[in-house]
């Protein structure tokens, strides 16, 4: 029993934290939505250069074999920042996804070297990012469909997070598009690494906060002095301490696939996006009238959360699978982990 | 990151399951806060505990326990509630001063007060607080003024009033917070201990509201005690306060099982009467469920970084705010269900399966107070953990 990352975890997602902070400023983003651009070039080759889109695939395949535990800081760390490119959607589900396909048809490969496939899982209705895609992995029932870009028609949903594509897909299904069967554990990554990016959004909330409110003065003192928004801000940053630890857990959790997994990884949702959400009203508050402006960056997080907070499964859905696991499972404190449970 | 018990912590775990079956009383103690037989019942499982090396399993051997590492304590915690063991009389000692005493006592105070605590025969009360200085802790006035005499030769004497001192009336020592006369709020300030039998120690049973008496107050008049009473440096009574206050938010205080176990007999209570509440009430179950098990997965992984050499540091302020609240949503839950017999005490014909939960919610109720108030740690998150500016 060691609930810590090790040291090589530690290092490869500071690194990526660190690379993401210095090139995904707000004021990048900004030049983006003004230029245009859902994807910044320069981030995404060194994303591609890092290595990162390839982390969770297969050794066998050119990847580095690892698993949700080594990249879980690296989701918190793009949900930090409000990344626009799909890194985690990329490298987290969709890679390890077609890696167990026993024909990805080149595109395991392709999506190593930086080509974004859009995934349409069942658990969201709309394909995000879909028209930055070479291709889609796509559901038909149970079937899993592998479909170039310009064979589907694509109508753009206009989402409140602009750096949301979001893309309902007019596609028809064929043999010759059909490359498996079966979801596997991707709605639970799905729902995993969406909670994961929520703490991280939730953690940049209160940091923009906490500089805003030391700046912002209002009586003769800095408004963060006072104990009305010290309070505001240290209830969302406990949501949060209590929240991550369960995210943690259901990483390195969820391949054991039992409902007891499921359900942590539930919990680390619900647990994450209540978090998230308290984080980003706090924010709007703390922020006063500007919180409610274009022109702060608070909306940049505030419009990711409202996103992932009912992506990969609602609250509502993900308690469903709480409120199972506590009524069919032993519960106590000696069965905190799933592994205790066979 | 391995979220697996090792066979060894395996073993551990039935070790303690198995001395615990054996052992623990099977119908729950008289209260320690009543009586002093209920008192000296309590302090006799401690001693009993002590004799089977289970008293602080992660105490070193010479001091009565097995040199242990966290997750064992915690694996131990586990058991412990799981069991319905006994509430520990002598809390304040082996949580709160026997930690800080191994960071801050002489090799002779550890020799002469370590074993008798861990044996119970020393039961141990704080005494901090003052009607004038609750969360303003530095705002005490009660004084150590040294003086020096044939009789008692270098010496303290102690004057002043202590209040919400838990256990104080039936326990035997304390350590108590007082400084130099003229000194002001953090400066001047020495942490002494001394017996509650002393002469010129005055106790007086604090009545709570359900008539237990849980705390006292304690007046000091001209109390003399060994100046090598003194726990740490003279004057530096505040930072070895500070690392005390840190053991108690931060770990030791409130095992996470506690509310394991509460809210697994809170699930028992919700299905028991399923069938007459609404759908919300599961979802308020489920919730109580979460929070417990996120509490536990936080210690977790908490004392896995204290395991690898790691400190506690402000952070502990959010596990006070956590397992008070959570306390809260566990017990009203269960007052919800029980609906209008909630009110029942449990001697009543028609109370059925009330249980213990009013006074679990009662007692929930001073949980964000006790152990520094939510609004002091939410300060204390806001400044130190943040950097948010000082008011």
């Amino acid at each position: 029993m060691e609930f810590a990352f090790t040291d090589d975890q530690l290092a490869i997602n500071d690194a990526a934290r660190e690379m993401l902070v210095e090139t995904c400023t707000t004021a990048s983003m900004r030049a983006m939505l003004k230029g245009g651009r859902a994807i910044d070039e320069d981030r995404w080759r060194t994303i591609c250069e890092m290595g990162l889109l390839g982390l969770l695939a297969p050794e066998a395949a050119g990847g580095m074999g690892m698993g949700l535990t080594d990249f879980i800081g690296i989701a918190e760390a793009a949900g930090y920042v409000g990344l626009p490119e799909p890194l985690v959607e990329l490298a987290g589900i969709t890679v390890p996804l077609l890696g167990t396909l026993a024909d990805n048809r080149g595109l395991l490969d392709s999506a190593m070297g930086g080509n974004a496939i859009a995934l349409g899982h069942p658990a969201n209705r709309l394909v995000a990012n879909a028209d930055s895609a070479v291709a889609l992995l796509l559901g038909d029932g149970d079937d899993l469909h592998l479909v170039e870009r310009v064979d589907v028609q694509l109508e753009r949903q206009e989402s409140f997070d602009p750096f949301r594509r979001l893309y309902a897909v007019h596609w028809s299904p064929s043999a010759a598009t059909l490359v498996g069967k079966g979801w596997g554990d991707t709605a639970e990554r799905g729902a995993l690494l969406a909670a994961a990016q929520m703490i991280g959004l939730a953690q940049r909330c209160i940091d923009i906060s906490v500089a805003y409110a030391k700046d912002r003065s209002q009586f003769g003192k800095p408004i963060g002095s006072y104990q009305a928004v010290k309070h505001l801000i240290a209830t969302a940053q406990v949501k949060i301490e209590f929240a991550r630890p369960v995210v943690h857990a259901a990483a390195a959790e969820l391949r054991l696939g039992s409902l007891a997994a499921r359900a942590r990884v539930a919990h680390a949702k619900i647990a994450a996006g209540a978090a998230a959400d308290c984080a980003a009203r706090a924010a709007v508050q703390v922020h006063g009238a500007m919180g409610m402006t274009w022109e702060v960056d608070v909306h940049f997080f505030l419009k990711r959360i409202t996103a992932l907070n009912q992506a990969w499964g609602t609250p509502h859905q993900h308690r469903n699978t709480v409120i199972e696991r506590v009524m069919a499972l032993p519960t106590g404190p000696d069965t905190t982990f799933a592994s205790t449970l066979g | 990151m391995n979220l697996a018990y090792t066979p060894e912590q395996q073993a551990f775990r039935a070790e303690a399951r198995a001395w615990l079956e054996a052992n623990v009383p099977s119908g729950p103690l008289p209260s320690f806060d009543l009586t002093a037989e209920g008192f000296e019942a309590h302090r006799d499982w401690e001693r009993k505990l002590n004799q089977g090396r289970w008293g602080m399993v992660t105490w070193p051997e010479e001091l009565g326990g097995r040199g242990l590492d966290y997750i064992r304590w915690l694996i131990f915690e586990e058991e412990y509630y799981r069991a319905g063991a006994p509430t520990r009389v002598n809390q304040n000692g082996i949580f709160l001063l026997g930690p800080t005493m191994m960071e801050y006592g002489t090799p002779e105070q550890k020799a002469r007060f370590l074993p008798r605590m861990a044996a119970g025969d020393d039961v141990w009360a704080q005494a901090w607080s003052e009607p004038g200085a609750g969360s303003d802790l530095a705002g005490v006035r009660s004084t150590c003024t040294r003086a020096n005499s044939e009789e008692w030769g270098d010496h303290y004497v102690l004057n002043g009033q202590k209040i919400w001192s838990s256990r104080a009336v039936f326990a035997d020592w304390a350590f108590g917070l007082f400084r130099e006369p003229g000194s002001e709020r953090h400066k001047g300030m020495s942490l002494v201990l001394f017996p509650l039998d002393a002469p010129g120690v005055t106790r007086r049973p604090i009545e709570r509201m359900d008539g237990e008496m849980v705390f006292a107050e304690i007046f000091l008049d001209n109390v003399r005690v060994p100046v090598a009473d003194r726990l740490g440096d003279e004057g530096q009574g505040w930072a070895v306060c500070m690392a005390t206050a840190g053991f108690e938010r931060g770990l030791l205080l409130r095992s996470p099982a506690r509310y394991q176990v509460g809210v697994s007999k809170l699930i028992a209570l919700y299905q028991a009467h399923k069938d007459t509440l609404p759908a919300s009430m599961a979802e308020r179950v489920a919730q109580c469920w979460m929070d417990a098990d996120a509490y536990a997965l936080a210690i977790y992984a908490m004392v896995s970084k204290l395991d690898k050499g790691g400190k506690i540091g402000p952070e502990s302020s959010t596990n006070k705010i956590f397992w008070s609240e959570l306390d809260i949503a566990i017990t009203s839950a269960a007052m919800d269900i029980l609906g209008e017999r909630g009110e029942l005490m449990p001697g009543a014909s028609e109370a059925g399966d009330v249980g213990t939960w009013l006074a679990d919610m009662i007692f929930a109720l001073a949980g964000p107070i006790y152990a520094g108030s939510n609004e002091i740690q939410r300060n204390i998150i806001a400044e130190r953990m943040l950097g948010l500016p000082r008011a």
